[in-house]
């Protein structure tokens, strides 16, 4: 009889602390529970390009300036700036409010700091750097860049929405070297930013659970949020990102409302989400992102661009959008190297990348001395945005006669190898596949791609043209948009001609989330600001 | 006794130091991918140069490991390269979902496949040894990610009970701890609630062949007697060699469950690092579970004199 009693006494134990997590739910912050595309361990956007740690950058950093919906440049720590005459000089104020989350004020020096360090690492930054005289401290709030020749970018630079983006860091911690992460220069201020949520450390664990916790004393611009721009609203306490490794279980969990948002759900389970009353689809990120295919310019056969021609006039674009994406509502034909549907988009000079020419092809082969050398592809088999292209291009090569080896591997490897500028045979490569965000990509500058320094200073695959890159300073010089326009036109007609890259399509990753979420912001980077949760 | 423990404790020393230099040599043969990671997507070869020498890899190999066994030697594990944690403390933050998963399984498993090994050999032949082996075949055949979403599809999805992923400490509260931790708990113990029953069932048909079986019965023994005091005990010795190894492939074989139910746990962390070449942390936890692994034979080999009184050492 006691043993009965003792059962049922521990049966209601046990349903009632089953209960119990509903009940403390009611309770809790208000709480966002994210899942993104990847999970986060380094914590340095300026250090790598990885879009995860761009993302944690918006979180807990400012900028400058920052880019809205119409794509124009508009000042968000800055309250004002102007520009002399000749250009040349560049002088911006700080607006009033803007404090580290350790209470200090954000100052000048803060800034040049941020900017002088960001100007290393990343593209555009490095060409306005080539152009700057000097950054020039006037008082705790105001600062100058002076320029030592015409630079058509300036705002375009420190306004970039994407990887590098120049957030703006605690002079302390921007003093870090270029190649050196800020945990590690600074470890008890690498965390501390000046943007809309604080990053709570404690609760931090690399690869499994970033938790934000809302910034009560940033001021937001008194505008409306707009992509990148505008009023930086915090309507929850907290934000968590959760790395989930398994699709599946990230879409049944979102059904289940243990989480809120996935930043990019795979494709293949939309029908699953799609039948879900409490989800929405949101395609945020209008700009998609875009598939490449890379070719190395240093070892025959592709050191002739004849053999690269041949390459493209061989892809089919419709081929990897299919493989990869399936559904036609989220991919669309792009034969530009310039994301679709934003201002420098071009075809000048590009092939019908629906309908592959293999004749054509055969014969720039034959012109180009192809001699049957083996082609090996760095084929990942971790990644699931990359992995299908490989056998793709495989086939559409084999198609064209070329000998083809796909070197299936882990992404760690393939970036490890993609970096070695040996000889194929000797542990270098032909192909690797990647993609970009569509917000990288939107002028020469940005692209890494149209990058034609060579093996000194290029992006992997090393394209060496001096004409592309007088382009490419002509571009950066260039002040007056329209023959702005016009340059980035010649340079697509060249980077067709000279086979850059081969771009494989247009990609659009809608992010799903409950319904229980509103405000929920369009733009190239996914943001939790302005988001309500009910 | 107790020279036998110290022995065999001393005899840990070798191994440990065997497994450290398999560990480094295996984890070090591609130096590059851990530099070429952190370096990004623009990364000149200057800069990659720049990366391996602050990370030390450019020096010889032999100097490497020295290096490192001069940390550990003082109990330094090093820092994760990406995150600049140290690695102890990612270890210490994921040992306890990995150990109450391993811990839950263990426990509900022996409680359920024990009976069913015995039930097995006592009823030898009939339906219920049957549909034992039937579920043990079945139990092997499975694995665990398909049944895991099985699970997952059965419970929170169409009848909303329990979680589909996560983890929260018992520290947190018993109940949120039960409702994420029960379908990862079934899923992983089937397989080894087959391994178990199969093992005990074996064990018993040999043990109830004895002599002394028969003259338990003969002296009038209740038939529940005679299969657990006498029979089960005898049988006890491979059943444990059996839990025990099982505890240890539990503990590495985790990985998938702790996958398909967003466990963060040690498995995860050790995929993790494997894919981001991040191999201070890979060093360290095939280190630590080196260590475990190692105790829990030694747990295991005591464990057999108490069960059987003529096992000396």
């Amino acid at each position: 009889m006691l043993t009965r009693r003792l059962v049922g006494a521990a049966s209601a134990a046990v349903i009632a602390a089953l209960a119990l997590p509903a009940i403390a739910t009611a309770q809790e912050k208000k709480t966002i529970r994210a899942v993104m595309h990847a999970p986060l361990r380094i914590t340095d956007p300026i250090i790598t390009t990885a879009y995860i740690i761009r993302n944690h950058g918006y979180m807990i950093y400012d900028t400058l300036f920052a880019m809205d919906e119409q794509q124009k440049i508009q000042p968000q720590m800055v309250e004002k700036y102007e520009t002399s005459a000749d250009k040349l000089t560049w002088t911006f104020t700080l607006r009033d409010g803007l404090k580290w989350h350790d209470g200090a004020p954000v100052t000048s020096d803060d800034a040049i700091a941020s900017l002088t360090r960001w100007s290393k690492n990343d593209a555009m930054g490095q060409a306005l750097a080539g152009a700057t005289k000097e950054w020039k401290k006037i008082d705790d709030k105001t600062f100058q860049l002076v320029l030592k020749e015409p630079f058509g970018l300036v705002l375009d630079s420190i306004g970039k929405p994407s990887s590098n983006t120049p957030f703006i860091m605690p002079k302390r911690v921007a003093e870090a070297p270029a190649n050196k992460a800020i945990a590690e220069h600074a470890p008890k201020d690498w965390h501390i930013g000046s943007g809309p949520f604080k990053f709570a450390i404690g609760e931090f664990q690399p690869g499994t659970k970033v938790v934000y916790e809302k910034n009560a004393d940033y001021v937001p611009r008194k505008e409306k949020a707009s992509w990148m721009a505008g009023g930086k609203v915090v309507k929850v306490d907290r934000v968590e990102w959760i790395n989930v490794g398994d699709p599946q279980t990230t879409v049944n969990a979102l059904i289940k409302g243990e989480i809120d948002y996935i930043e990019q759900p795979v494709h293949d389970l939309f029908p699953a989400i799609k039948k879900s009353p409490d989800i929405v689809l949101h395609d945020f990120n209008k700009m998609g992102l875009l598939g490449w295919m890379r070719i190395n310019w240093l070892h025959p056969p592709f050191n002739n661009a004849k053999v690269r021609q041949a390459v493209l006039m061989a892809v089919n674009q419709e081929d990897y959008l299919a493989v990869l994406v399936g559904d036609p509502e989220y991919y669309k034909y792009c034969a530009s190297f310039f994301t679709c549907g934003t201002t420098y988009e071009s075809s000048a000079g590009a092939p019908d990348m629906k309908k592959p020419n293999v004749e054509k092809a055969k014969q720039l082969l034959k012109e180009g001395g192809y001699k049957g050398e083996e082609i090996l592809i760095l084929h990942p088999t971790d990644l699931k945005a990359i992995t299908p292209y490989g056998p793709v291009t495989e086939q559409a090569l084999k198609k064209i006669g070329m000998n083809v080896k796909l070197l299936a591997m882990d992404w760690a490897s393939v970036v490890a190898r993609r970096a070695k500028q040996d000889a194929p045979a000797q542990g270098g490569w032909h192909i690797f596949h990647t993609f970009w965000v569509g917000a990288d990509l939107l002028n020469p500058v940005t692209n890494a791609g149209m990058n034609a320094k060579g093996p000194k200073g290029g992006f992997f695959g090393w394209p060496e043209d001096p004409d592309m890159e007088k382009m490419r300073a002509d571009f950066i010089k260039e002040t007056d948009p329209a023959k702005q326009k016009a340059i980035a036109e010649a340079i697509t007609k060249r980077a067709f001609e000279q086979v850059m890259y081969v771009p494989i399509g247009q990609m659009q990753f809608p992010a799903a989330y409950r319904k229980s979420l509103s405000g929920v912001l369009d733009g190239p980077v996914p943001v939790f600001w302005n988001v309500e949760k009910k | 006794m107790g020279r036998f423990l110290a022995l065999r404790l001393i005899a840990t020393i070798p191994v440990m130091g065997v497994v450290a230099i398999v560990v480094f040599v295996l984890v070090r043969l591609d130096r590059g991918k851990a530099a070429a990671q952190l370096c990004g997507d623009i990364c000149p070869p200057e800069r990659l140069a720049e990366i391996m020498t602050r990370l030390g890899m450019d020096k010889p190999l032999w100097e490497q490991f020295g290096l490192w066994l001069l940390q550990l030697l003082q109990g330094d594990f090093g820092r994760s390269i990406q995150s600049q944690i140290p690695v102890l403390k990612l270890i210490g933050d994921r040992v306890e979902p990995t150990l109450s998963l391993a811990a839950t399984t263990l426990l509900f498993s022996v409680l359920v496949a024990v009976p069913m090994g015995v039930v097995a050999a006592w009823q030898h032949g009939r339906w219920p040894d049957r549909l034992i082996m039937i579920f043990s075949v079945i139990g092997f055949s499975v694995p665990v990610f398909v049944l895991g979403y099985v699970l997952i599809l059965a419970f929170p999805l169409s009848l909303g009970w329990l979680h589909v992923q996560g983890f929260q400490s018992i520290g947190a509260g018993l109940g949120g701890f039960l409702a994420r931790i029960t379908l990862p708990t079934l899923a992983l113990s089937v397989i080894y609630i087959a391994l178990v029953a199969r093992i005990t069932r074996t064990s018993m048909l040999e043990a109830l062949s004895q002599d002394y079986i028969r003259t338990a019965y003969a002296k009038g023994a209740a038939t529940r007697t005679v299969l657990i005091a006498h029979a089960l005990r005898n049988a006890a010795v491979p059943i444990v060699s059996v839990i025990g190894i099982g505890l240890v492939l539990l503990i590495g074989g985790v990985v998938v469950t702790e996958t398909v139910f967003n466990i963060p746990g040690i498995g995860r962390l050790t995929v993790d690092a494997i894919l981001g070449s991040d191999y201070p942390i890979i060093q360290g936890v095939l280190l630590v579970f080196s260590v475990i692994y190692v105790l829990i034979n030694l747990v295991i080999d005591v464990l057999y004199t108490l069960l059987d009184p003529r096992i000396r050492y």
